[in-house]
């Protein structure tokens, strides 16, 4: 299984790779859009603010050949924390700005829905999953850590994967069809992380 | 509900005196080395590296040194130590930091902290603030490993690193740390009450009943380094602690 990590100058590609090759993927890392020949899957990691990485993807040629990767060669596609919320149509976070729109939503910021709730949402917090084939034998409710500031509203529910007990109630996983995107770091989030990761190399 | 983090701090120091061939300079970081792999063993929540010889060595960060040790870590990892400019940023989440920290440049060079914030999002930028509490009580953040006086009080700092676009504020009592007689809980109170980005506690941990405290008046995760290192407390337990006294930790899964 042969995964590309697409390299936009920006990500956390390094702890991306590593955990991606502890699960038992190929992994090679490509900034050039012509890479997603060699493909089975794609992981499009971020660390990183909306806005930039947008124009990054963009300057590179990344736009089209994602979009055409996944609806035309129905390559399976993973975004993780900002790659995910990557796939929306736009965002808020500083300037509107267009998305890869793969999975019809908006990215707004977090608000708390209480006082003791902060921004950014840092740490371990339960996801509960709906059984999508993405959470294959992970208990819904276990922890996995998250460490943003926005979040991926999607348009449509039938998308939603999984959500977590945050601002009322955070969608933290998303999927249709081939794509799919978790907020949370699923290569930071120990053995339930990479249970989550093994799926996707599965899908 | 969110968990309340747990956090070992591994300080790093000089490590890259003795950099030579591969072999030897892991030869030279193996201590740290050591640390990172048992902390990842025993899945830590998260941790924090600060490698405090490269501002007063007038250098950038160990970016080599970063990408051994961040290969061995599949928890979170923050680091610091010697960042002053955006490309110190790019590089060391390119070599597998999740998030960095920045404490001496923020006074150099607010704007830093604005541009990092900008370029890589508030969650990504952790703003380190060390301070002293004078003889008459009065409070003041030191820069360049608690060498250089700022003239800043702690609380406008971190009002103003919050303004600024930092994600979160590490709080360290330079004479409390390493002392293990406690947190300062006056400071973490007051610096939490007044901003609302999160606040990890740090300096002086010497028991579990010390880190219940600073959540209780407003941390959100607590730091600790020499009670890990020089006793037999360990994160888990610290968190079974915590669960016991009512504060939400993380499950692991089994298995």
């Amino acid at each position: 299984m042969t995964v590309l990590i697409v390299d936009y100058g920006m990500g956390n590609i390094a702890s991306a790779r590593r955990a991606i090759e502890e699960c038992g993927g190929r992994v090679f890392v490509s900034d050039d859009p012509l890479g997603i020949r060699d493909a089975d899957r794609i992981v499009l990691p971020g660390v990183s603010a909306f806005p930039l990485a947008m124009a990054r993807l963009r300057e590179a040629g990344w736009v089209e050949a994602l979009r055409s990767a996944v609806r035309e060669d129905g390559l399976p596609l993973l975004g993780l924390c900002l790659g995910m919320q990557l796939l929306a149509d736009e965002s808020d976070e500083g300037i509107r700005t267009q998305g890869l729109g793969l999975i019809p939503g908006r990215v707004e910021r977090v608000i708390p829905s209480n006082s003791s709730e902060l921004v950014p949402h840092v740490g371990w917090n339960e996801v509960h999953h709906r059984n999508d084939p993405l959470f294959e034998g992970i208990p819904s409710g276990a922890d996995f850590y998250f460490v943003h500031s926005y979040h991926f509203v999607p348009k449509d529910s039938v998308s939603i994967a999984a959500t977590t007990p945050y601002a009322g109630e955070l969608v933290c996983a998303v999927r249709q069809g081939n794509v799919a995107g978790v907020q949370f770091h699923p290569e930071k989030s120990s053995r339930a992380g990479f249970r989550l990761l093994k799926n996707f190399l599965a899908l | 509900m969110l968990k309340t983090r747990v956090i070992p701090t591994l300080l790093i120091r000089d490590v890259n005196l003795v950099k030579g061939p591969a072999f030897d300079s892991w030869r030279a970081i193996g201590a740290p080395m050591q640390s990172v792999k048992v902390f990842n063993r025993r899945e830590v929540d998260e941790l924090i590296l600060l490698d405090i010889a490269a501002t007063p060595a007038g250098r950038g960060p160990d970016i080599d040194m970063v990408a051994m040790l961040a290969q061995e870590c599949f928890v979170p990892l923050t680091v610091g130590g010697g960042i002053t400019q955006l490309d110190d940023i790019r590089q060391l989440l390119l070599v597998g930091a999740d998030k960095v920290s920045i404490n001496s440049a923020a006074y150099a060079t607010p704007e830093l902290i604005r541009a990092a914030s900008e370029a890589y999002g508030a969650q990504c930028i952790v703003a380190a603030l060390d301070y002293r509490t004078h003889a008459n009580g009065q409070r003041e953040c030191y820069s360049r490993c608690g060498t250089v006086a700022t003239g800043r009080g702690p609380v406008e700092w971190a009002k103003e690193l919050e303004n600024l676009g930092a994600g979160e504020i590490q709080v360290t009592s330079i004479e409390r740390d390493s002392m293990m007689e406690g947190y300062d809980l006056q400071t973490i109170a007051d610096i939490a009450a007044a901003v609302s980005v999160p606040v990890i506690a740090s300096g002086g941990a010497g028991s579990y009943d010390d880190m219940v405290q600073a959540i209780k008046v407003g941390a959100s995760a607590v730091s600790a380094a020499s009670i890990y290192l020089f006793t037999q407390a360990t994160p888990l337990e610290a968190k079974a602690h915590l669960a016991a006294a009512g504060i939400p930790v993380r499950n692991h899964v089994p298995g």
